[in-house]
């Protein structure tokens, strides 16, 4: 029987194939000279899953993030990602034209300021066609009309199409980078402090439009945010950081619910209701 | 009869370390199990333990020791013990929870909110609604309420989108934290009777019920979480 022969066998049965993580990080540091930035972090991440990383500022979220992500290169640790194809790849020590390649396809980055995340001076549409035309995207008109479509998912009216993010609300930039990103389907998005910086009603839209892509396209996420309300709304699993270490890992409801580490009951009691 | 939970020596203590780390023992050596067509009901006065218990069931409070098997597609799995994602499987395929209060997420109408269980299990958004529809007429939520988000709703409103939620898949095993709490007669009894639809289906209840008309109703038999009480003196 060949594999997908098995697949199917099980699939019939109603037994789910067996799931692999998506990405497993071990033993991830990273030291700024005498500083440590994150410390021995592991996790597995599962396709669909969103994983929201926590901590105060300086704990070393970004730079987990940037580590996992290839932004950064970590002191030691390794980082594995699984392939379309199945196959679990160290993302350290593929080539550099092939890690290019995964980023600007199967990932996505949020970035919290939108300038280290979009290209000011082109147009919106440019900025969504960009990745298109990185996976081999040559007609114009595809291009756009998969541009609008995406700026309609997000939100943007279409006749926004020709004008540049810099002319855009702070809303609207974070939107546009959403859709700049998941133009490529990519499975896996990382997202920092995505609400961070944006009006109370503007982050509840931006999250409301983020809940129903995650769940309508099955996005594995790490999100980083201070806010917990955040991580309550859009993540299954949460990881408290602190000094660089991760002091409390689990069911994002279990750990706010039932804080177990000081400082994770600290953060939850600081904030008036989660 | 078919045993689809079984508790043992499940342990709780409360360590609140924002206070000194004074340590808080709520139950210890908490042990019984739920058979399929019968309601167990915990009983013990406010503050016992009662909702915790439901609670370490459900994975939403840790467990210090012991053990919490659930039948899970036909094996047993330790919910004390299960990894978050378990628990999340364990959640959208074999147990229910009605919390006490619900936890409404801003802008998701009620229809939404009380067919998300059956969405996440791959179910059409039009055949969930439906049954949605189904329980809120049946609950008597005015439906001028349906498309709205219950963030406004009276208590009572509020609790019977929880129970439309709950009510809606066909879990195996079924927790309910005072779901009748905040509800009229009428209400009640309409609750009442879903509870032994459910039990006919085969499912495992376990509730915490306030009201003694609604205990006797429904209790096939009481679990006395008093027993259970840790730190407490064992007069
Ligand atoms: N390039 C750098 N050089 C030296 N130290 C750095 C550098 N980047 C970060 N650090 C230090 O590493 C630690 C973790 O920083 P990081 O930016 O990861 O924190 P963070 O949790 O993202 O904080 P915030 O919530 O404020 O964004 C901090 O002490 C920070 O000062
Ligand atoms: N997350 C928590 N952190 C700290 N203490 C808690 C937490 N949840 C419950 N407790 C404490 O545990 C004890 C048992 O609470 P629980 O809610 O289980 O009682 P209960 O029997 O359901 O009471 P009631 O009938 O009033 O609802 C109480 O002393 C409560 O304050
Ligand atoms: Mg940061
Ligand atoms: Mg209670």
């Amino acid at each position: 029987m060949s594999h997908s022969d098995t697949l199917e066998a099980l699939a019939a049965a109603g037994i789910p194939a067996p799931v692999k993580p998506l990405l497993s990080v071990e033993g991830l540091t990273r030291v700024y000279g005498k500083r440590i930035g994150c410390a021995d972090v592991s996790f597995d991440l599962w396709p669909g899953e969103v994983l929201a990383i926590v901590g105060e500022s300086g704990s070393g979220k970004t730079t987990l993030l940037n580590c996992i992500s290839s932004r950064l290169t970590p002191t030691c640790g390794t980082v594995h990602y699984r392939m379309r194809d199945g196959a679990s790849a160290d993302i350290y020590k593929m080539a550099e034209a092939e890690r290019r390649y995964l980023m600007r396809t199967d990932w996505g980055f949020v970035h919290q300021n939108s300038i280290d995340g979009l290209r000011m001076t082109v147009s919106a549409g440019a900025n969504v066609g960009e990745r298109l035309m990185a996976v081999g995207n040559r007609h114009y008109g595809n291009i756009r009309n998969t541009a609008i479509e995406w700026l309609s998912r997000v939100e943007i009216d279409e006749d926004r199409v020709d004008d540049q993010p810099r002319t855009f609300s702070g809303g609207m930039r974070q939107r546009l980078q959403i859709a700049r990103n998941l133009v490529t389907e990519p499975r896996l998005v990382f997202m920092d402090e995505p609400t961070g910086g944006l009006d109370v009603s503007v982050q509840a839209r931006l999250l409301d439009l983020l809940r129903g892509l995650v769940s309508d396209l099955g996005l594995a996420v790490i999100v980083v945010t201070h806010d917990l309300a955040v991580a309550r709304l859009l993540s299954d699993r949460m990881i408290v950081m602190k000094e660089g270490r991760v002091i409390e890992a689990g069911l994002t409801d279990r750990v706010l619910d039932d804080p177990r580490a000081p400082y994770t009951q600290l953060l939850v009691s600081s904030i008036l209701q989660v | 009869m078919n045993t689809l939970l079984v508790a043992s020596e499940v342990k709780k203590t409360f360590i609140m370390h924002m206070r000194g780390g004074v340590e808080l023992p709520v139950v210890a050596n908490v042990s019984f199990s739920l058979k399929a067509s019968s309601c167990a009901v915990l009983g013990g006065p406010s503050g016992v333990g009662k909702s915790s218990i439901l609670k370490m069931l459900y994975g939403n409070y840790g467990t210090d020791s012991g053990q919490i098997l659930v039948q899970h597609h036909g094996r047993h799995v330790d919910v004390a013990s299960a990894s978050p994602r378990m628990v999340l499987e364990i959640r959208r395929d074999t147990i229910g929870y009605v919390s006490q209060f619900l936890r409404a997420v801003p802008r998701v109408s009620a229809l939404d909110v009380a067919a998300e269980p059956l969405l996440i299990r791959g179910v059409a958004q039009e055949t969930a609604h439906e049954r949605a529809r189904e329980l809120f007429a049946e609950l008597n939520l005015p439906e001028r309420l349906w498309s709205l988000p219950p963030a406004t709703f009276s208590g009572g409103e509020q609790q019977r989108v929880n129970i439309a939620r709950g009510f809606i898949t066909d879990h195996p095993i079924l927790l309910l934290d005072e779901p009748t709490a905040s509800l009229d007669a009428a209400n009640r009894a309409v609750v009442i009777d879903l509870i032994a639809r459910k039990k006919a289906e085969g499912a495992a209840l376990l509730g915490i019920f306030h009201d003694q008309d609604v205990r006797t109703a429904v209790a096939d038999h009481v679990i006395d979480v008093s027993a259970f009480a840790a730190g407490k003196s064992a007069a």
